[in-house]
């Protein structure tokens, strides 16, 4: 069972990369579920949601402690990294985050999503960046799945964003 | 037939229209909004009204009229505006009409907050307006039970000639689960030949709560207490899991259900036997079936995200037999299978009386 | 035999249970007719509001719902927009309308609502027997206002045609009395011209009917339709405050 945490500013495309992962393990059909925060919370500036997949029927939906945490912004650092299972996966955005994990327990990842992003020419692939960093990492979901899903989340007129989505994706998989 | 990953508020309306929706009068109000503007996209394109009200009040009270015209109709609120629902509601369950509520329980008493919780349990149960009255009351576990119980909601509410209630929350309206919607598109409607819709060809019909002679009075509310106790004897709905060699059984029902059946997992992976009740119909209530569970050696552990009401019913059905333990958070907190997991440990370990 | 007297079609046998000299009676009887001449009774659904008029749905022999205290447009609103063949008509009270249900009669105006509105401005909550209403008089002495209405305490009465002239969303606002016999057939063709207006789709109408309630007043009927000619005209004036129709020119 992964138990996921994204975390971020809005407008990072928090909410987009959760949906996502949860897209492509239902693609699998395996049991999915997604819940952002949502209120006050988010209105200050950093959103996350929380992103279950498993073999069998899920239990909680609000990720406590999780298996992953993908974070995009600093507050959120803050927030997540303790809070991490032991042996997880700490993902994070150096872009932004200029910190160092203490944690010896779990396996951390610095990826410069946004720099990788700029290259690419569009700002806005830093979320998938770090899916491919993710995706590299662990076996969570399948990359056909996400292609497969991305054509069912962007509204057609948005498909030819696809190819470059999966390239941010190619080159987040290269940060391990 | 394909999945779609849907949000619990979409999945809901969504099975609301397939079960037939005519209309839909609601008043904004957080963790509930995505109701009213699903329905506002597709309601108008396929058959239904939307109207948004000035107020809830006005909002039930549309219901009213709707319901009493013999339609399928809905309202859906979250909190303090189900609260001011109540006067309408009551009246509804007087004239013994049809129609569905959603309450997307949000944490209070008063404005409260917008984070999920399930403190209206004892409004949506005991009743929450005046009189003596039942709602049907449904508790979703899943985004797909949204949906389901979304549309056995329409067919109770129909069969039963009563107000029935979707008791969700925060969470799960706001989280996203696949859900498929079967595809026969069949509307299980019933003839209402009660509605008023004109009396063309046939006696006026009346929709009334009024009952001002005290002895008719009386008849009439035994003849509503008799409809009260055969949906007692028909509808009762729950599911269990790992009950029968359980030390501890966590009663709890929807997204507190949730966080049980993970508490469950890890507390059986220790090797302590804990099992899970979850009452799908709030009211009625599975009392039988708890008071069956119920034996000397065995403990409950209610969890809930309130002050601790649905343990009132699971005392009166265990009825002193074993005891009944409370694992809850307050304030739009979210109860942790840790936390529950604790307690479990505790009870276990006799360091709770 | 010449019959010259017939209970209308859209009325019950039932014996009405108004005090004497009450005018919610002679008021039924004009929304009958109005019905029976528009041939629309078995296309018809009223809604009763909560009040002296509660039991309007014993007495109107179309279908009829009964609604909560204030939520008759609420309730008419639901109704007519399932069936918006259908024809719907409120019958409230002045506390009913203009007190408790002050924000169902506005948004339901607003709207442009297309139901037909019949407004019993008797001056006082009758029902409860005889406390102040939102459209008591300055001076006039209550239940609730012993010592007369006063401005520094209760505030000023409402004037509801008045009030919602203000909105676009009406078709036709009316004010009418039933304090003789000139003016109840006045009245009779403003309700009936309500009901049109709801058959021809324009949207929203009302008619007030300045009406009487002797026994909680404290007079003698005829002294009632006197006070209410001397007191409550001067201070709603009868006239057509809106009508959507005359602009058409017919
Ligand atoms: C919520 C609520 N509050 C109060 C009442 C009590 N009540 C019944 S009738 C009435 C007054 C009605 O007065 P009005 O609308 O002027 O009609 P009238 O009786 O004068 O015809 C009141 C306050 C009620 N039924 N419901």
């Amino acid at each position: 069972m992964a138990e996921i945490i994204i975390a971020g500013f809005g407008g990072q495309g928090v909410l987009v990369l959760g949906q996502m992962i949860t897209y492509s393990g239902m693609i699998e059909d395996k049991a999915v579920s997604w819940f952002p925060s949502y209120g006050p919370e988010q209105r200050g500036g950093t959103c996350n949601c929380s992103v279950v997949i498993a073999e069998d029927e899920i239990g909680s939906p609000l990720v406590t402690v999780p298996t992953t945490a993908i974070v995009m912004n600093a507050p959120s650092f803050d927030r997540f990294e303790p809070k991490v299972g032991k042996g997880g996966l700490l993902i994070y955005n150096s872009s932004l985050i200029d910190k160092k994990s203490e944690r010896d327990d779990i396996r951390v990842i610095a990826v410069p999503a946004n720099q990788i992003a700029d290259e690419l020419g569009n700002a806005r692939v830093a979320n998938m960046v770090l899916l491919g960093t993710l995706l590299e990492a662990t076996n969570v979901v399948k990359t056909e799945s996400v292609e497969k899903a991305l054509k069912n989340v962007l509204s057609e007129r948005h498909h030819d964003l696809i190819p470059l989505n999966m390239q941010a994706l190619e080159r987040g998989r290269a940060y391990q | 037939m394909a999945k779609i990953l849907m949000k619990g508020n979409e999945a809901l309306s969504e099975a609301a229209i397939r079960a037939g929706l005519k209309a839909f009068y609601g008043y904004p109000i957080t963790p509930q909004n995505e109701v009213p503007a699903y329905m506002a996209e597709h309601l108008p394109l396929r058959g239904g009204v939307y109207l948004q009200a000035e107020s809830e009040v006005s909002a039930i009270n549309m219901v009213y009229g709707a319901a009493g015209a013999g339609v399928r109709v809905m309202t859906s609120s979250s909190s303090p505006g189900i609260s001011l629902k109540q006067e309408g509601i009551s009246y509804i369950a007087a004239a013994q009409l049809p129609c569905v509520i959603v309450n997307v329980v949000r944490n209070g008493p008063g404005l409260g907050g917008i984070q999920p919780a399930q403190g209206d349990y004892f409004q949506a149960v005991k009743g929450g307006g005046h009189g003596d009255y039942r709602l049907i009351v449904l508790a979703p576990g899943n985004v797909q039970e949204m949906a389901d119980l979304t549309t056995l909601g329409f067919d109770l509410a129909d069969k039963w000639r009563n107000p029935v209630m979707i008791l969700s929350d925060g969470i799960l309206g706001q989280m996203m689960e696949p859900v498929v919607f079967s595809e026969d598109g069949a509307v299980s409607e019933v003839d209402k030949p009660w509605a008023t819709n004109g009396a063309a060809g046939r006696e006026r019909n009346i929709v009334n709560s009024l009952d001002i002679i005290p002895d008719k009075a009386e008849k009439n509310m035994l003849r509503l207490l008799e409809k009260y106790d055969q949906i007692k004897a028909e509808e009762v709905r729950w599911q269990e899991h790992n009950t029968e060699d359980a030390d501890v059984i966590l009663v709890g029902y929807g997204t507190s259900a949730r966080v049980a059946r993970s508490a469950m997992e890890l507390a059986r992976k220790e090797g302590l036997k804990v099992g899970l009740f979850r009452p799908i119909t709030l009211w009625p209530f599975p009392e039988q079936r708890l008071a069956e569970l119920a034996k000397a050696g065995r403990s409950f552990l209610a969890v809930e995200m309130s002050a601790g009401q649905m343990i009132e019913d699971v005392r009166l059905a265990v009825n002193g037999v074993s005891p009944v333990h409370l694992s809850n958070r307050l304030g739009g907190m979210v109860p942790t299978p840790e936390d529950v997991l604790e307690k479990v440990r505790e009870i276990l370990e006799g360091r709770v009386s | 035999m010449k019959t010259v007297f017939q209970k209308p079609e859209a009325l019950t046998d039932m014996p009405m249970h108004y005090c004497p000299g009450c005018t919610h009676g002679i008021i039924h009887r004009l929304v009958g007719e109005a019905i029976d001449s528009l041939a629309i009774r078995e296309q018809t659904i009223g809604v009763a509001s909560v009040g002296c008029s509660v039991f309007a749905y014993d007495y109107f022999n179309c279908d009829m719902q009964q609604a909560a205290h204030g939520r008759a447009p609420a309730v008419a609103t639901g109704i007519k927009r399932v069936l918006p063949e259908s024809m719907v008509f409120t019958y409230q009270g002045d506390g009913d309308l203009a007190s408790i249900g002050m924000a169902e009669i506005v948004h339901a105006a607003a709207r442009g609502e297309n139901i037909t509105v019949v407004f019993v401005n008797n001056a006082i909550y009758g029902m409860t027997s005889g406390q102040m209403a939102p459209t008591s008089l300055l001076g006039q002495k209550t239940a609730t206002s012993p010592r007369g209405r006063t401005v520094e305490e209760m505030g000023y009465p409402i004037k509801m045609c008045e009030l919602l002239a203000t909105l676009e969303g009406p078709a036709y606002l009316a004010r009418v009395s039933t304090h003789d016999s000139r003016h109840v057939l006045q009245a009779g063709k403003a309700i009936k011209k309500a009901f049109e207006i709801q058959q021809q789709k324009k949207g929203f109408a009302m008619v007030e009917v300045l009406s009487t309630c002797s026994v909680n007043w404290g007079m003698t009927p005829v002294k009632a339709l006197g006070w209410l000619e001397e007191n409550m005209i001067p201070y709603y004036p009868l006239g057509v405050y809106r009508d959507v129709t005359a602009k058409e020119g017919n």
